[in-house]
């Protein structure tokens, strides 16, 4: 087959494209005088996509007429790793190991919208346990989202020791999930049916710890940036998006709580036992990406609190199940964490190998296998640290699931940057991008 | 589905229930035996269809009635089943209804379904004539509620009309859909591919795109690609 290939020389020769210019080499006094010259009145340029502030790999491609935006354009795919695809050839158990890594800084967020819409196409309930710790997992996770989201932000506006505090309680924040599930990031921790295993035995000594450290040091957050002049002039009525526009291009989120509109997921629709906890949903009414970054403080501070009472619970509900007791749908290792992560524990792979030829039988099965899932389609949603995260999942009956889509804010949100961004100074795309907290991951799965 | 014929002796609306629609059948399954045969000799040949859930009779429960009535009312005729299953409720919308069904369900104080929050493409080969799937899920913040439409379209016909023009924010996900399954949506603004190269050759996540992937030995074994190991489904 015959290949074309793109040159942008054929372009040039046939006029199809104004003058490229290209930085390498040359001087770029040369490159502003011969612009100058030829009376370009706006010029495109490349923002990305390895651009350090654009939050992994986007691209936007900008015209600019001096240093006012006039048109924005993203473009994205540039992490697409074929998660969805990939999932469809293993099991439905397995497929949690792919969804973690969509959002990998919200990555219990994927595996819980994803165990959702599973248990949802099953009809099973899972154990009051298992949904404590999915919640303390996601708030935990939460915190540490929003620390990577408030940090990065902020270092991107020159604000060096706001990403060192923000980087320093998200390590706090990932050793707690090391603990917990055995690896930082990437869980695959929260399973269909429950979560892979019980909390450590100092596992709630760690999640004190973890509170009182986070009550002590997330307040020096606002105490750097809050009230800085140069901070807030640098975010105050900058990227504003209204409640119109909002509604007009299905933000979810901080963006849109910024505009005053209470909307979150844990409240109106709640799951997860998320009712019976006690918070608020966190409104600002600026509409800008100075609220949005009030809004991520605070809802920190609100997470902190849920944590709390995750800690309450899970001391009064020691010992319980975090599986469902259904032996066909539970994956059957009884899993330990090792130095080295999530393993089998010793006592169950001594009672496969040494004791009962039916155990290990069901086992075999269970893990090969998998379990079967009845035909059918559900749309299960959580409410991420950037917005509304759904999973459609479709099932054909069998044991690998039929098709599972995730619809990341990220994806949906990349889609408002030119309503925030055009007319602005170039210097606000920069803190446009930081307030509606995309991860490529999750954009481009 | 059912039917709103006016009566011919007034404006009364009555209503005629016609018969369900069979099940959309997934796939025929053959196999040695199944759990509740009475035959475990492996002779007597296994013969299953898979079905999805087919089609719900009224009333469907809830809020959901009163959902139905309205888009009914406002765009007579828009579908061919609806379907409750698992507490969702999913409307089969012909292509050619679906944008006045999109502007009605978004801007009638009844129904007010502010958000499409996602398209999402479904490949079923095994359904010849009605391949290819558009799901939406709508979601209105006004009323707290959430439904799903469902586009169905065959394969070598797979034009579906835009709704970018009542949900700008369907935007990317409708370049998603055409991306990964080859759904074209009418009257797009600009319907180019979004993830993968705008040189690419197919549409990776239909089923009948391999997943690609190499056997990898380990430890004097080979392990074929995930795509060409044993499946149990």
């Amino acid at each position: 087959m015959k290949q074309e290939f793109f040159d942008p020389e054929d372009l040039i020769s046939t006029g199809a494209a104004g003058r490229q210019y290209f930085s390498q080499g040359s001087d770029w006094d040369d490159i502003a005088l011969e612009a100058a010259e030829r009376g370009d009145e706006t010029i495109v340029v490349n923002f990305g996509p390895q651009h350090p502030s654009t939050h992994g790999v986007l691209r936007l491609i900008l015209e600019l007429d001096g240093e006012t935006v006039v048109s924005l354009r993203p473009a994205i795919g540039f992490l697409h790793t074929g998660i969805e695809k990939n999932m469809e050839y293993r099991t439905w158990t397995q497929g949690v190991a792919f969804a973690t890594r969509a959002n990998y800084v919200a990555s219990i967020f994927n595996e819980a919208a994803y165990c959702l819409a599973v248990e949802k196409l099953l009809g099973i309930e899972v154990p009051e346990r298992a949904n404590i710790i999915r919640v303390m997992m996601m708030e935990a996770n939460r915190i540490n989202s929003h620390l990577v989201a408030a940090g990065t932000g902020g270092l991107e506006l020159g604000a060096m020791s706001v990403f060192m505090v923000a980087m320093r309680e998200r390590e706090v924040c990932l050793e707690f999930f090391q603990a917990v599930s055995g690896l930082r990031m990437n869980n695959a921790y929260i399973r269909p049916g429950g979560v892979a295993v019980d909390l450590p035995a100092d596992g709630l000594d760690r999640l004190r710890d973890l509170i009182r450290r986070l009550e002590k040091n997330l307040p020096e957050l606002a105490q750097f940036a809050n009230e800085n002049p140069i901070f807030k002039s640098r975010m105050e009525g900058v990227a504003h998006m209204d409640l119109a526009t909002c509604m007009a291009l299905g933000v979810t989120g901080p963006p849109l709580r910024s505009t005053g509109y209470p909307w979150d997921l844990r409240k109106v629709q709640p799951y997860c036992g998320y009712e019976t906890y006690e918070f608020d949903a966190i409104t600002w009414d600026t509409c800008d990406a100075y609220g949005r970054w009030r809004i991520r403080l605070a809802e920190m501070d609100e997470s902190v609190k849920i944590l709390k009472q995750c800690l309450e619970r899970l001391e009064k509900t020691q010992g319980q199940p975090v599986m469902v007791e259904d032996s066909k749908i539970a994956w059957p290792a009884q899993l330990a964490l090792g130095p080295d992560g999530q393993g089998n524990s010793n006592e169950h792979i001594k009672h496969i190998m040494g004791e009962s030829m039916e155990a290990l039988i069901h086992h075999f099965k269970i893990v090969t296998e998998g379990f079967k899932v009845p035909a059918g389609q559900v749309y299960a949603a959580v409410e991420n640290p950037a917005g509304e995260l759904g999973c459609h999942a479709v099932s054909d009956g069998g044991t690998r699931p039929y098709r599972v889509h995730l619809r990341d804010p990220g994806f949906n949100h990349i889609q408002a940057l030119p309503a925030l961004c055009e007319g602005a100074l170039v210097s606000d795309v920069v803190p446009a991008i930081a307030s509606i907290d995309p991860v490529m991951g999750g954009v481009d799965r | 589905m059912s039917e709103i014929t006016p009566a011919a002796d007034g404006g009364e609306l009555v209503e005629t229930v016609a018969p369900l629609p069979p099940s959309p059948v997934l796939r025929q399954k053959s196999g040695m035996w199944a759990a509740g045969l009475e035959d475990t000799s492996g002779y007597s040949g296994l013969q299953r269809t898979i079905e999805m859930p087919g089609t719900t009779a009224r009333p469907y429960g809830g809020w959901f009635d009163e959902v139905a009535d309205r888009m009914d009312v406002l765009v007579p005729g828009f579908g061919t089943r609806v379907l409750v299953d698992r507490g969702e409720i999913t409307f089969y919308v012909l292509p050619e209804h679906l944008v006045a069904l999109c502007q009605a369900l978004r801007d009638d104080a009844h129904l007010r379904f502010e958000v499409c929050l996602s398209v999402s493409g479904v490949h079923y080969p095994e359904q010849v004539g009605e391949e290819l799937h558009a799901v939406y899920h709508l979601l209105s913040m006004t009323h707290n509620r959430r439904i799903r439409l469902e586009v169905v379209v065959p394969d070598g016909d797979a034009h579906i009309p835009s709704i970018v023009s009542v949900y700008p924010m369907a935007d990317f996900h409708e370049r998603e859909a055409w991306d990964m399954f080859g759904m074209i949506f009418d009257g797009h603004p600009a319907l180019t591919r979004i993830l993968m190269p705008d040189d690419w050759v197919g549409h990776p996540q239909r089923k009948d795109y391999p997943l690609g992937g190499i056997p990898v030995e380990y430890k004097g074994a080979t392990v074929p690609p995930p795509d060409q190991r044993r499946s149990y489904s």
